[in-house]
């Protein structure tokens, strides 16, 4: 790691204030992609700033057929809350036991990690992001590899998600990382159904052409049907574009016949 | 330089120390805490784990600064040669080390999945919960084995 100045802040305000009269200034949440990233010098901020010890980022309330989670609340504190259970089983299938207890869902979607799972259930479950100045549609909220609509210097503070009829999320995890290869989240609100996925472009998106057959019939054999084009999708040495594209029709079926 | 104060295995420390300094150093270097081992430095191994505020971390993956204020249990605030920590003592009974570089980290968070579990825990759950401790000498077998039965101690006491 390179040095840098660590500050630690008691409110948005402060961490704004700092963050703006820094030269090349992060905000530190859970640590668990910044600090890795620091010590693999990939970035070499002048300042860290760690939002750490601001009490009212942390919690989970649910109110008027909503979940709030503070954007500094940790993957065990929503993997125990099952308010929403396909939202706590994602959850509790991020990382490892210990990355659980430190990474937050405010840092893994600000980073937008192509392979994360949270940015399938925001989307997935038509979610609002909440900053210290504005709130966001988790629709024009993740725009790509690793970009989202906020603006520099702007926080997370918190993420409401509306309650679903039923939901669940289904990955095919790479079997050392636990990063998503294929994630499809799938909801059904009263406004109709979406179906999420990550890992298999360079952002998390809505299967459109699934949304529409399931809305029809909700079976998992219906979406054996619809072709998927993976002339876009990530190719590594994990998976294919090919192999993708089938992930994510299979993730879809299983998905669906888990609350059909 | 950054000032900490922090409780390590019930003894408080305030020491200053560089901003970038990470808690396996702290422990390590300025604390000659060595029982919390670096395996990888890049936050797989689990190596590195433990316990802060009550919760199992990798502190490879933690700023000291972080832990300002802090209170921190590592390997070495369980138990002693003579009086071993009941999954210290599963441990050597099931033959659950070889090398024991994995060993601390194992040990460290094995005892929040026990301390966290409402119901007695499965081996495939104990499994799943140690996927983020690796041991290179192959002895999971042993190691579910030896946490099952710390953990049918734990839970009679």
């Amino acid at each position: 790691m390179y040095s840098f100045k660590y500050h630690s802040v008691s409110s948005t305000e402060e961490a704004c204030t700092l963050f703006e009269s820094s030269e090349s200034a992060v905000y530190l949440s859970g640590g668990m992609t910044l600090i890795p990233t620091l010590k693999q010098r990939l970035d070499y901020p002048t300042d860290v700033i760690d939002l750490g010890a601001i009490d009212d980022l942390q919690g989970i309330d649910t109110e008027n057929g909503s979940v709030r989670v503070g954007s500094r609340t940790c993957h065990a504190d929503v993997a125990c809350n099952p308010h929403i259970q396909a939202l706590a089983d994602l959850a509790g299938g991020i990382g490892d036991l210990q990355v659980r207890n430190c990474g937050t869902i405010g840092g893994s979607i600000a980073n937008n990690d192509p392979a994360a799972d949270y940015p399938a259930a925001l989307l997935g479950l038509g979610a609002t992001v909440h900053t210290n100045n504005r709130d966001i549609r988790a629709d024009e909220f993740f725009l790509d590899l690793f970009e989202t609509a906020l603006h520099t210097g702007e926080i997370v503070t918190a993420v409401s998600f509306p309650t679903p009829l039923r939901a669940a999320y289904v990955k095919f995890p790479n079997p050392a990382s636990r990063y998503a290869i294929v994630g499809v989240f799938v909801a059904e609100h009263n406004t109709g159904i979406r179906v999420a996925v990550t890992g298999a472009g360079s952002c998390v998106f809505r299967a459109t052409a699934i949304e529409e057959v399931l809305q029809r019939d909700f079976r998992p054999a219906v979406v054996e049907g619809v072709s998927v084009d993976h002339s876009k999708f990530n190719s590594d040495i994990h998976a294919s574009q090919e192999f993708r594209g089938h992930l994510v029709t299979e993730m879809t079926k299983r998905a669906v016949a888990k609350i059909a | 330089m950054v000032d900490i104060t922090i409780t390590v295995n019930g003894t408080g420390h305030s020491l200053s120390v560089p901003d970038n300094t990470l808690l396996s150093d702290l422990l390590r270097e300025n604390l000659r805490l060595t029982g919390t081992h670096i395996g990888c430095d890049t936050s797989q191994c689990g190596s590195c784990t433990v316990e802060l505020n009550g919760r199992a971390v990798k502190s490879c993956t933690v700023l000291a600064a972080q832990a300002n204020n802090g209170s921190i249990t590592t390997i070495e605030g369980l138990g002693t040669p003579n009086d071993l920590h009941p999954v210290q003592a599963a441990f050597r009974d099931n033959h659950a080390l070889q090398c024991g570089f994995c060993t601390p980290g194992m040990i460290m968070t094995a005892i929040e999945m026990i301390k966290d579990a409402t119901e007695p825990l499965s081996a495939d759950q104990i499994r799943a919960g140690l996927e983020g401790n690796y041991c290179r000498c192959t002895g999971y077998q042993n190691i579910v084995k030896a946490v099952l039965a710390a953990q049918t101690q734990l839970r009679s006491v």
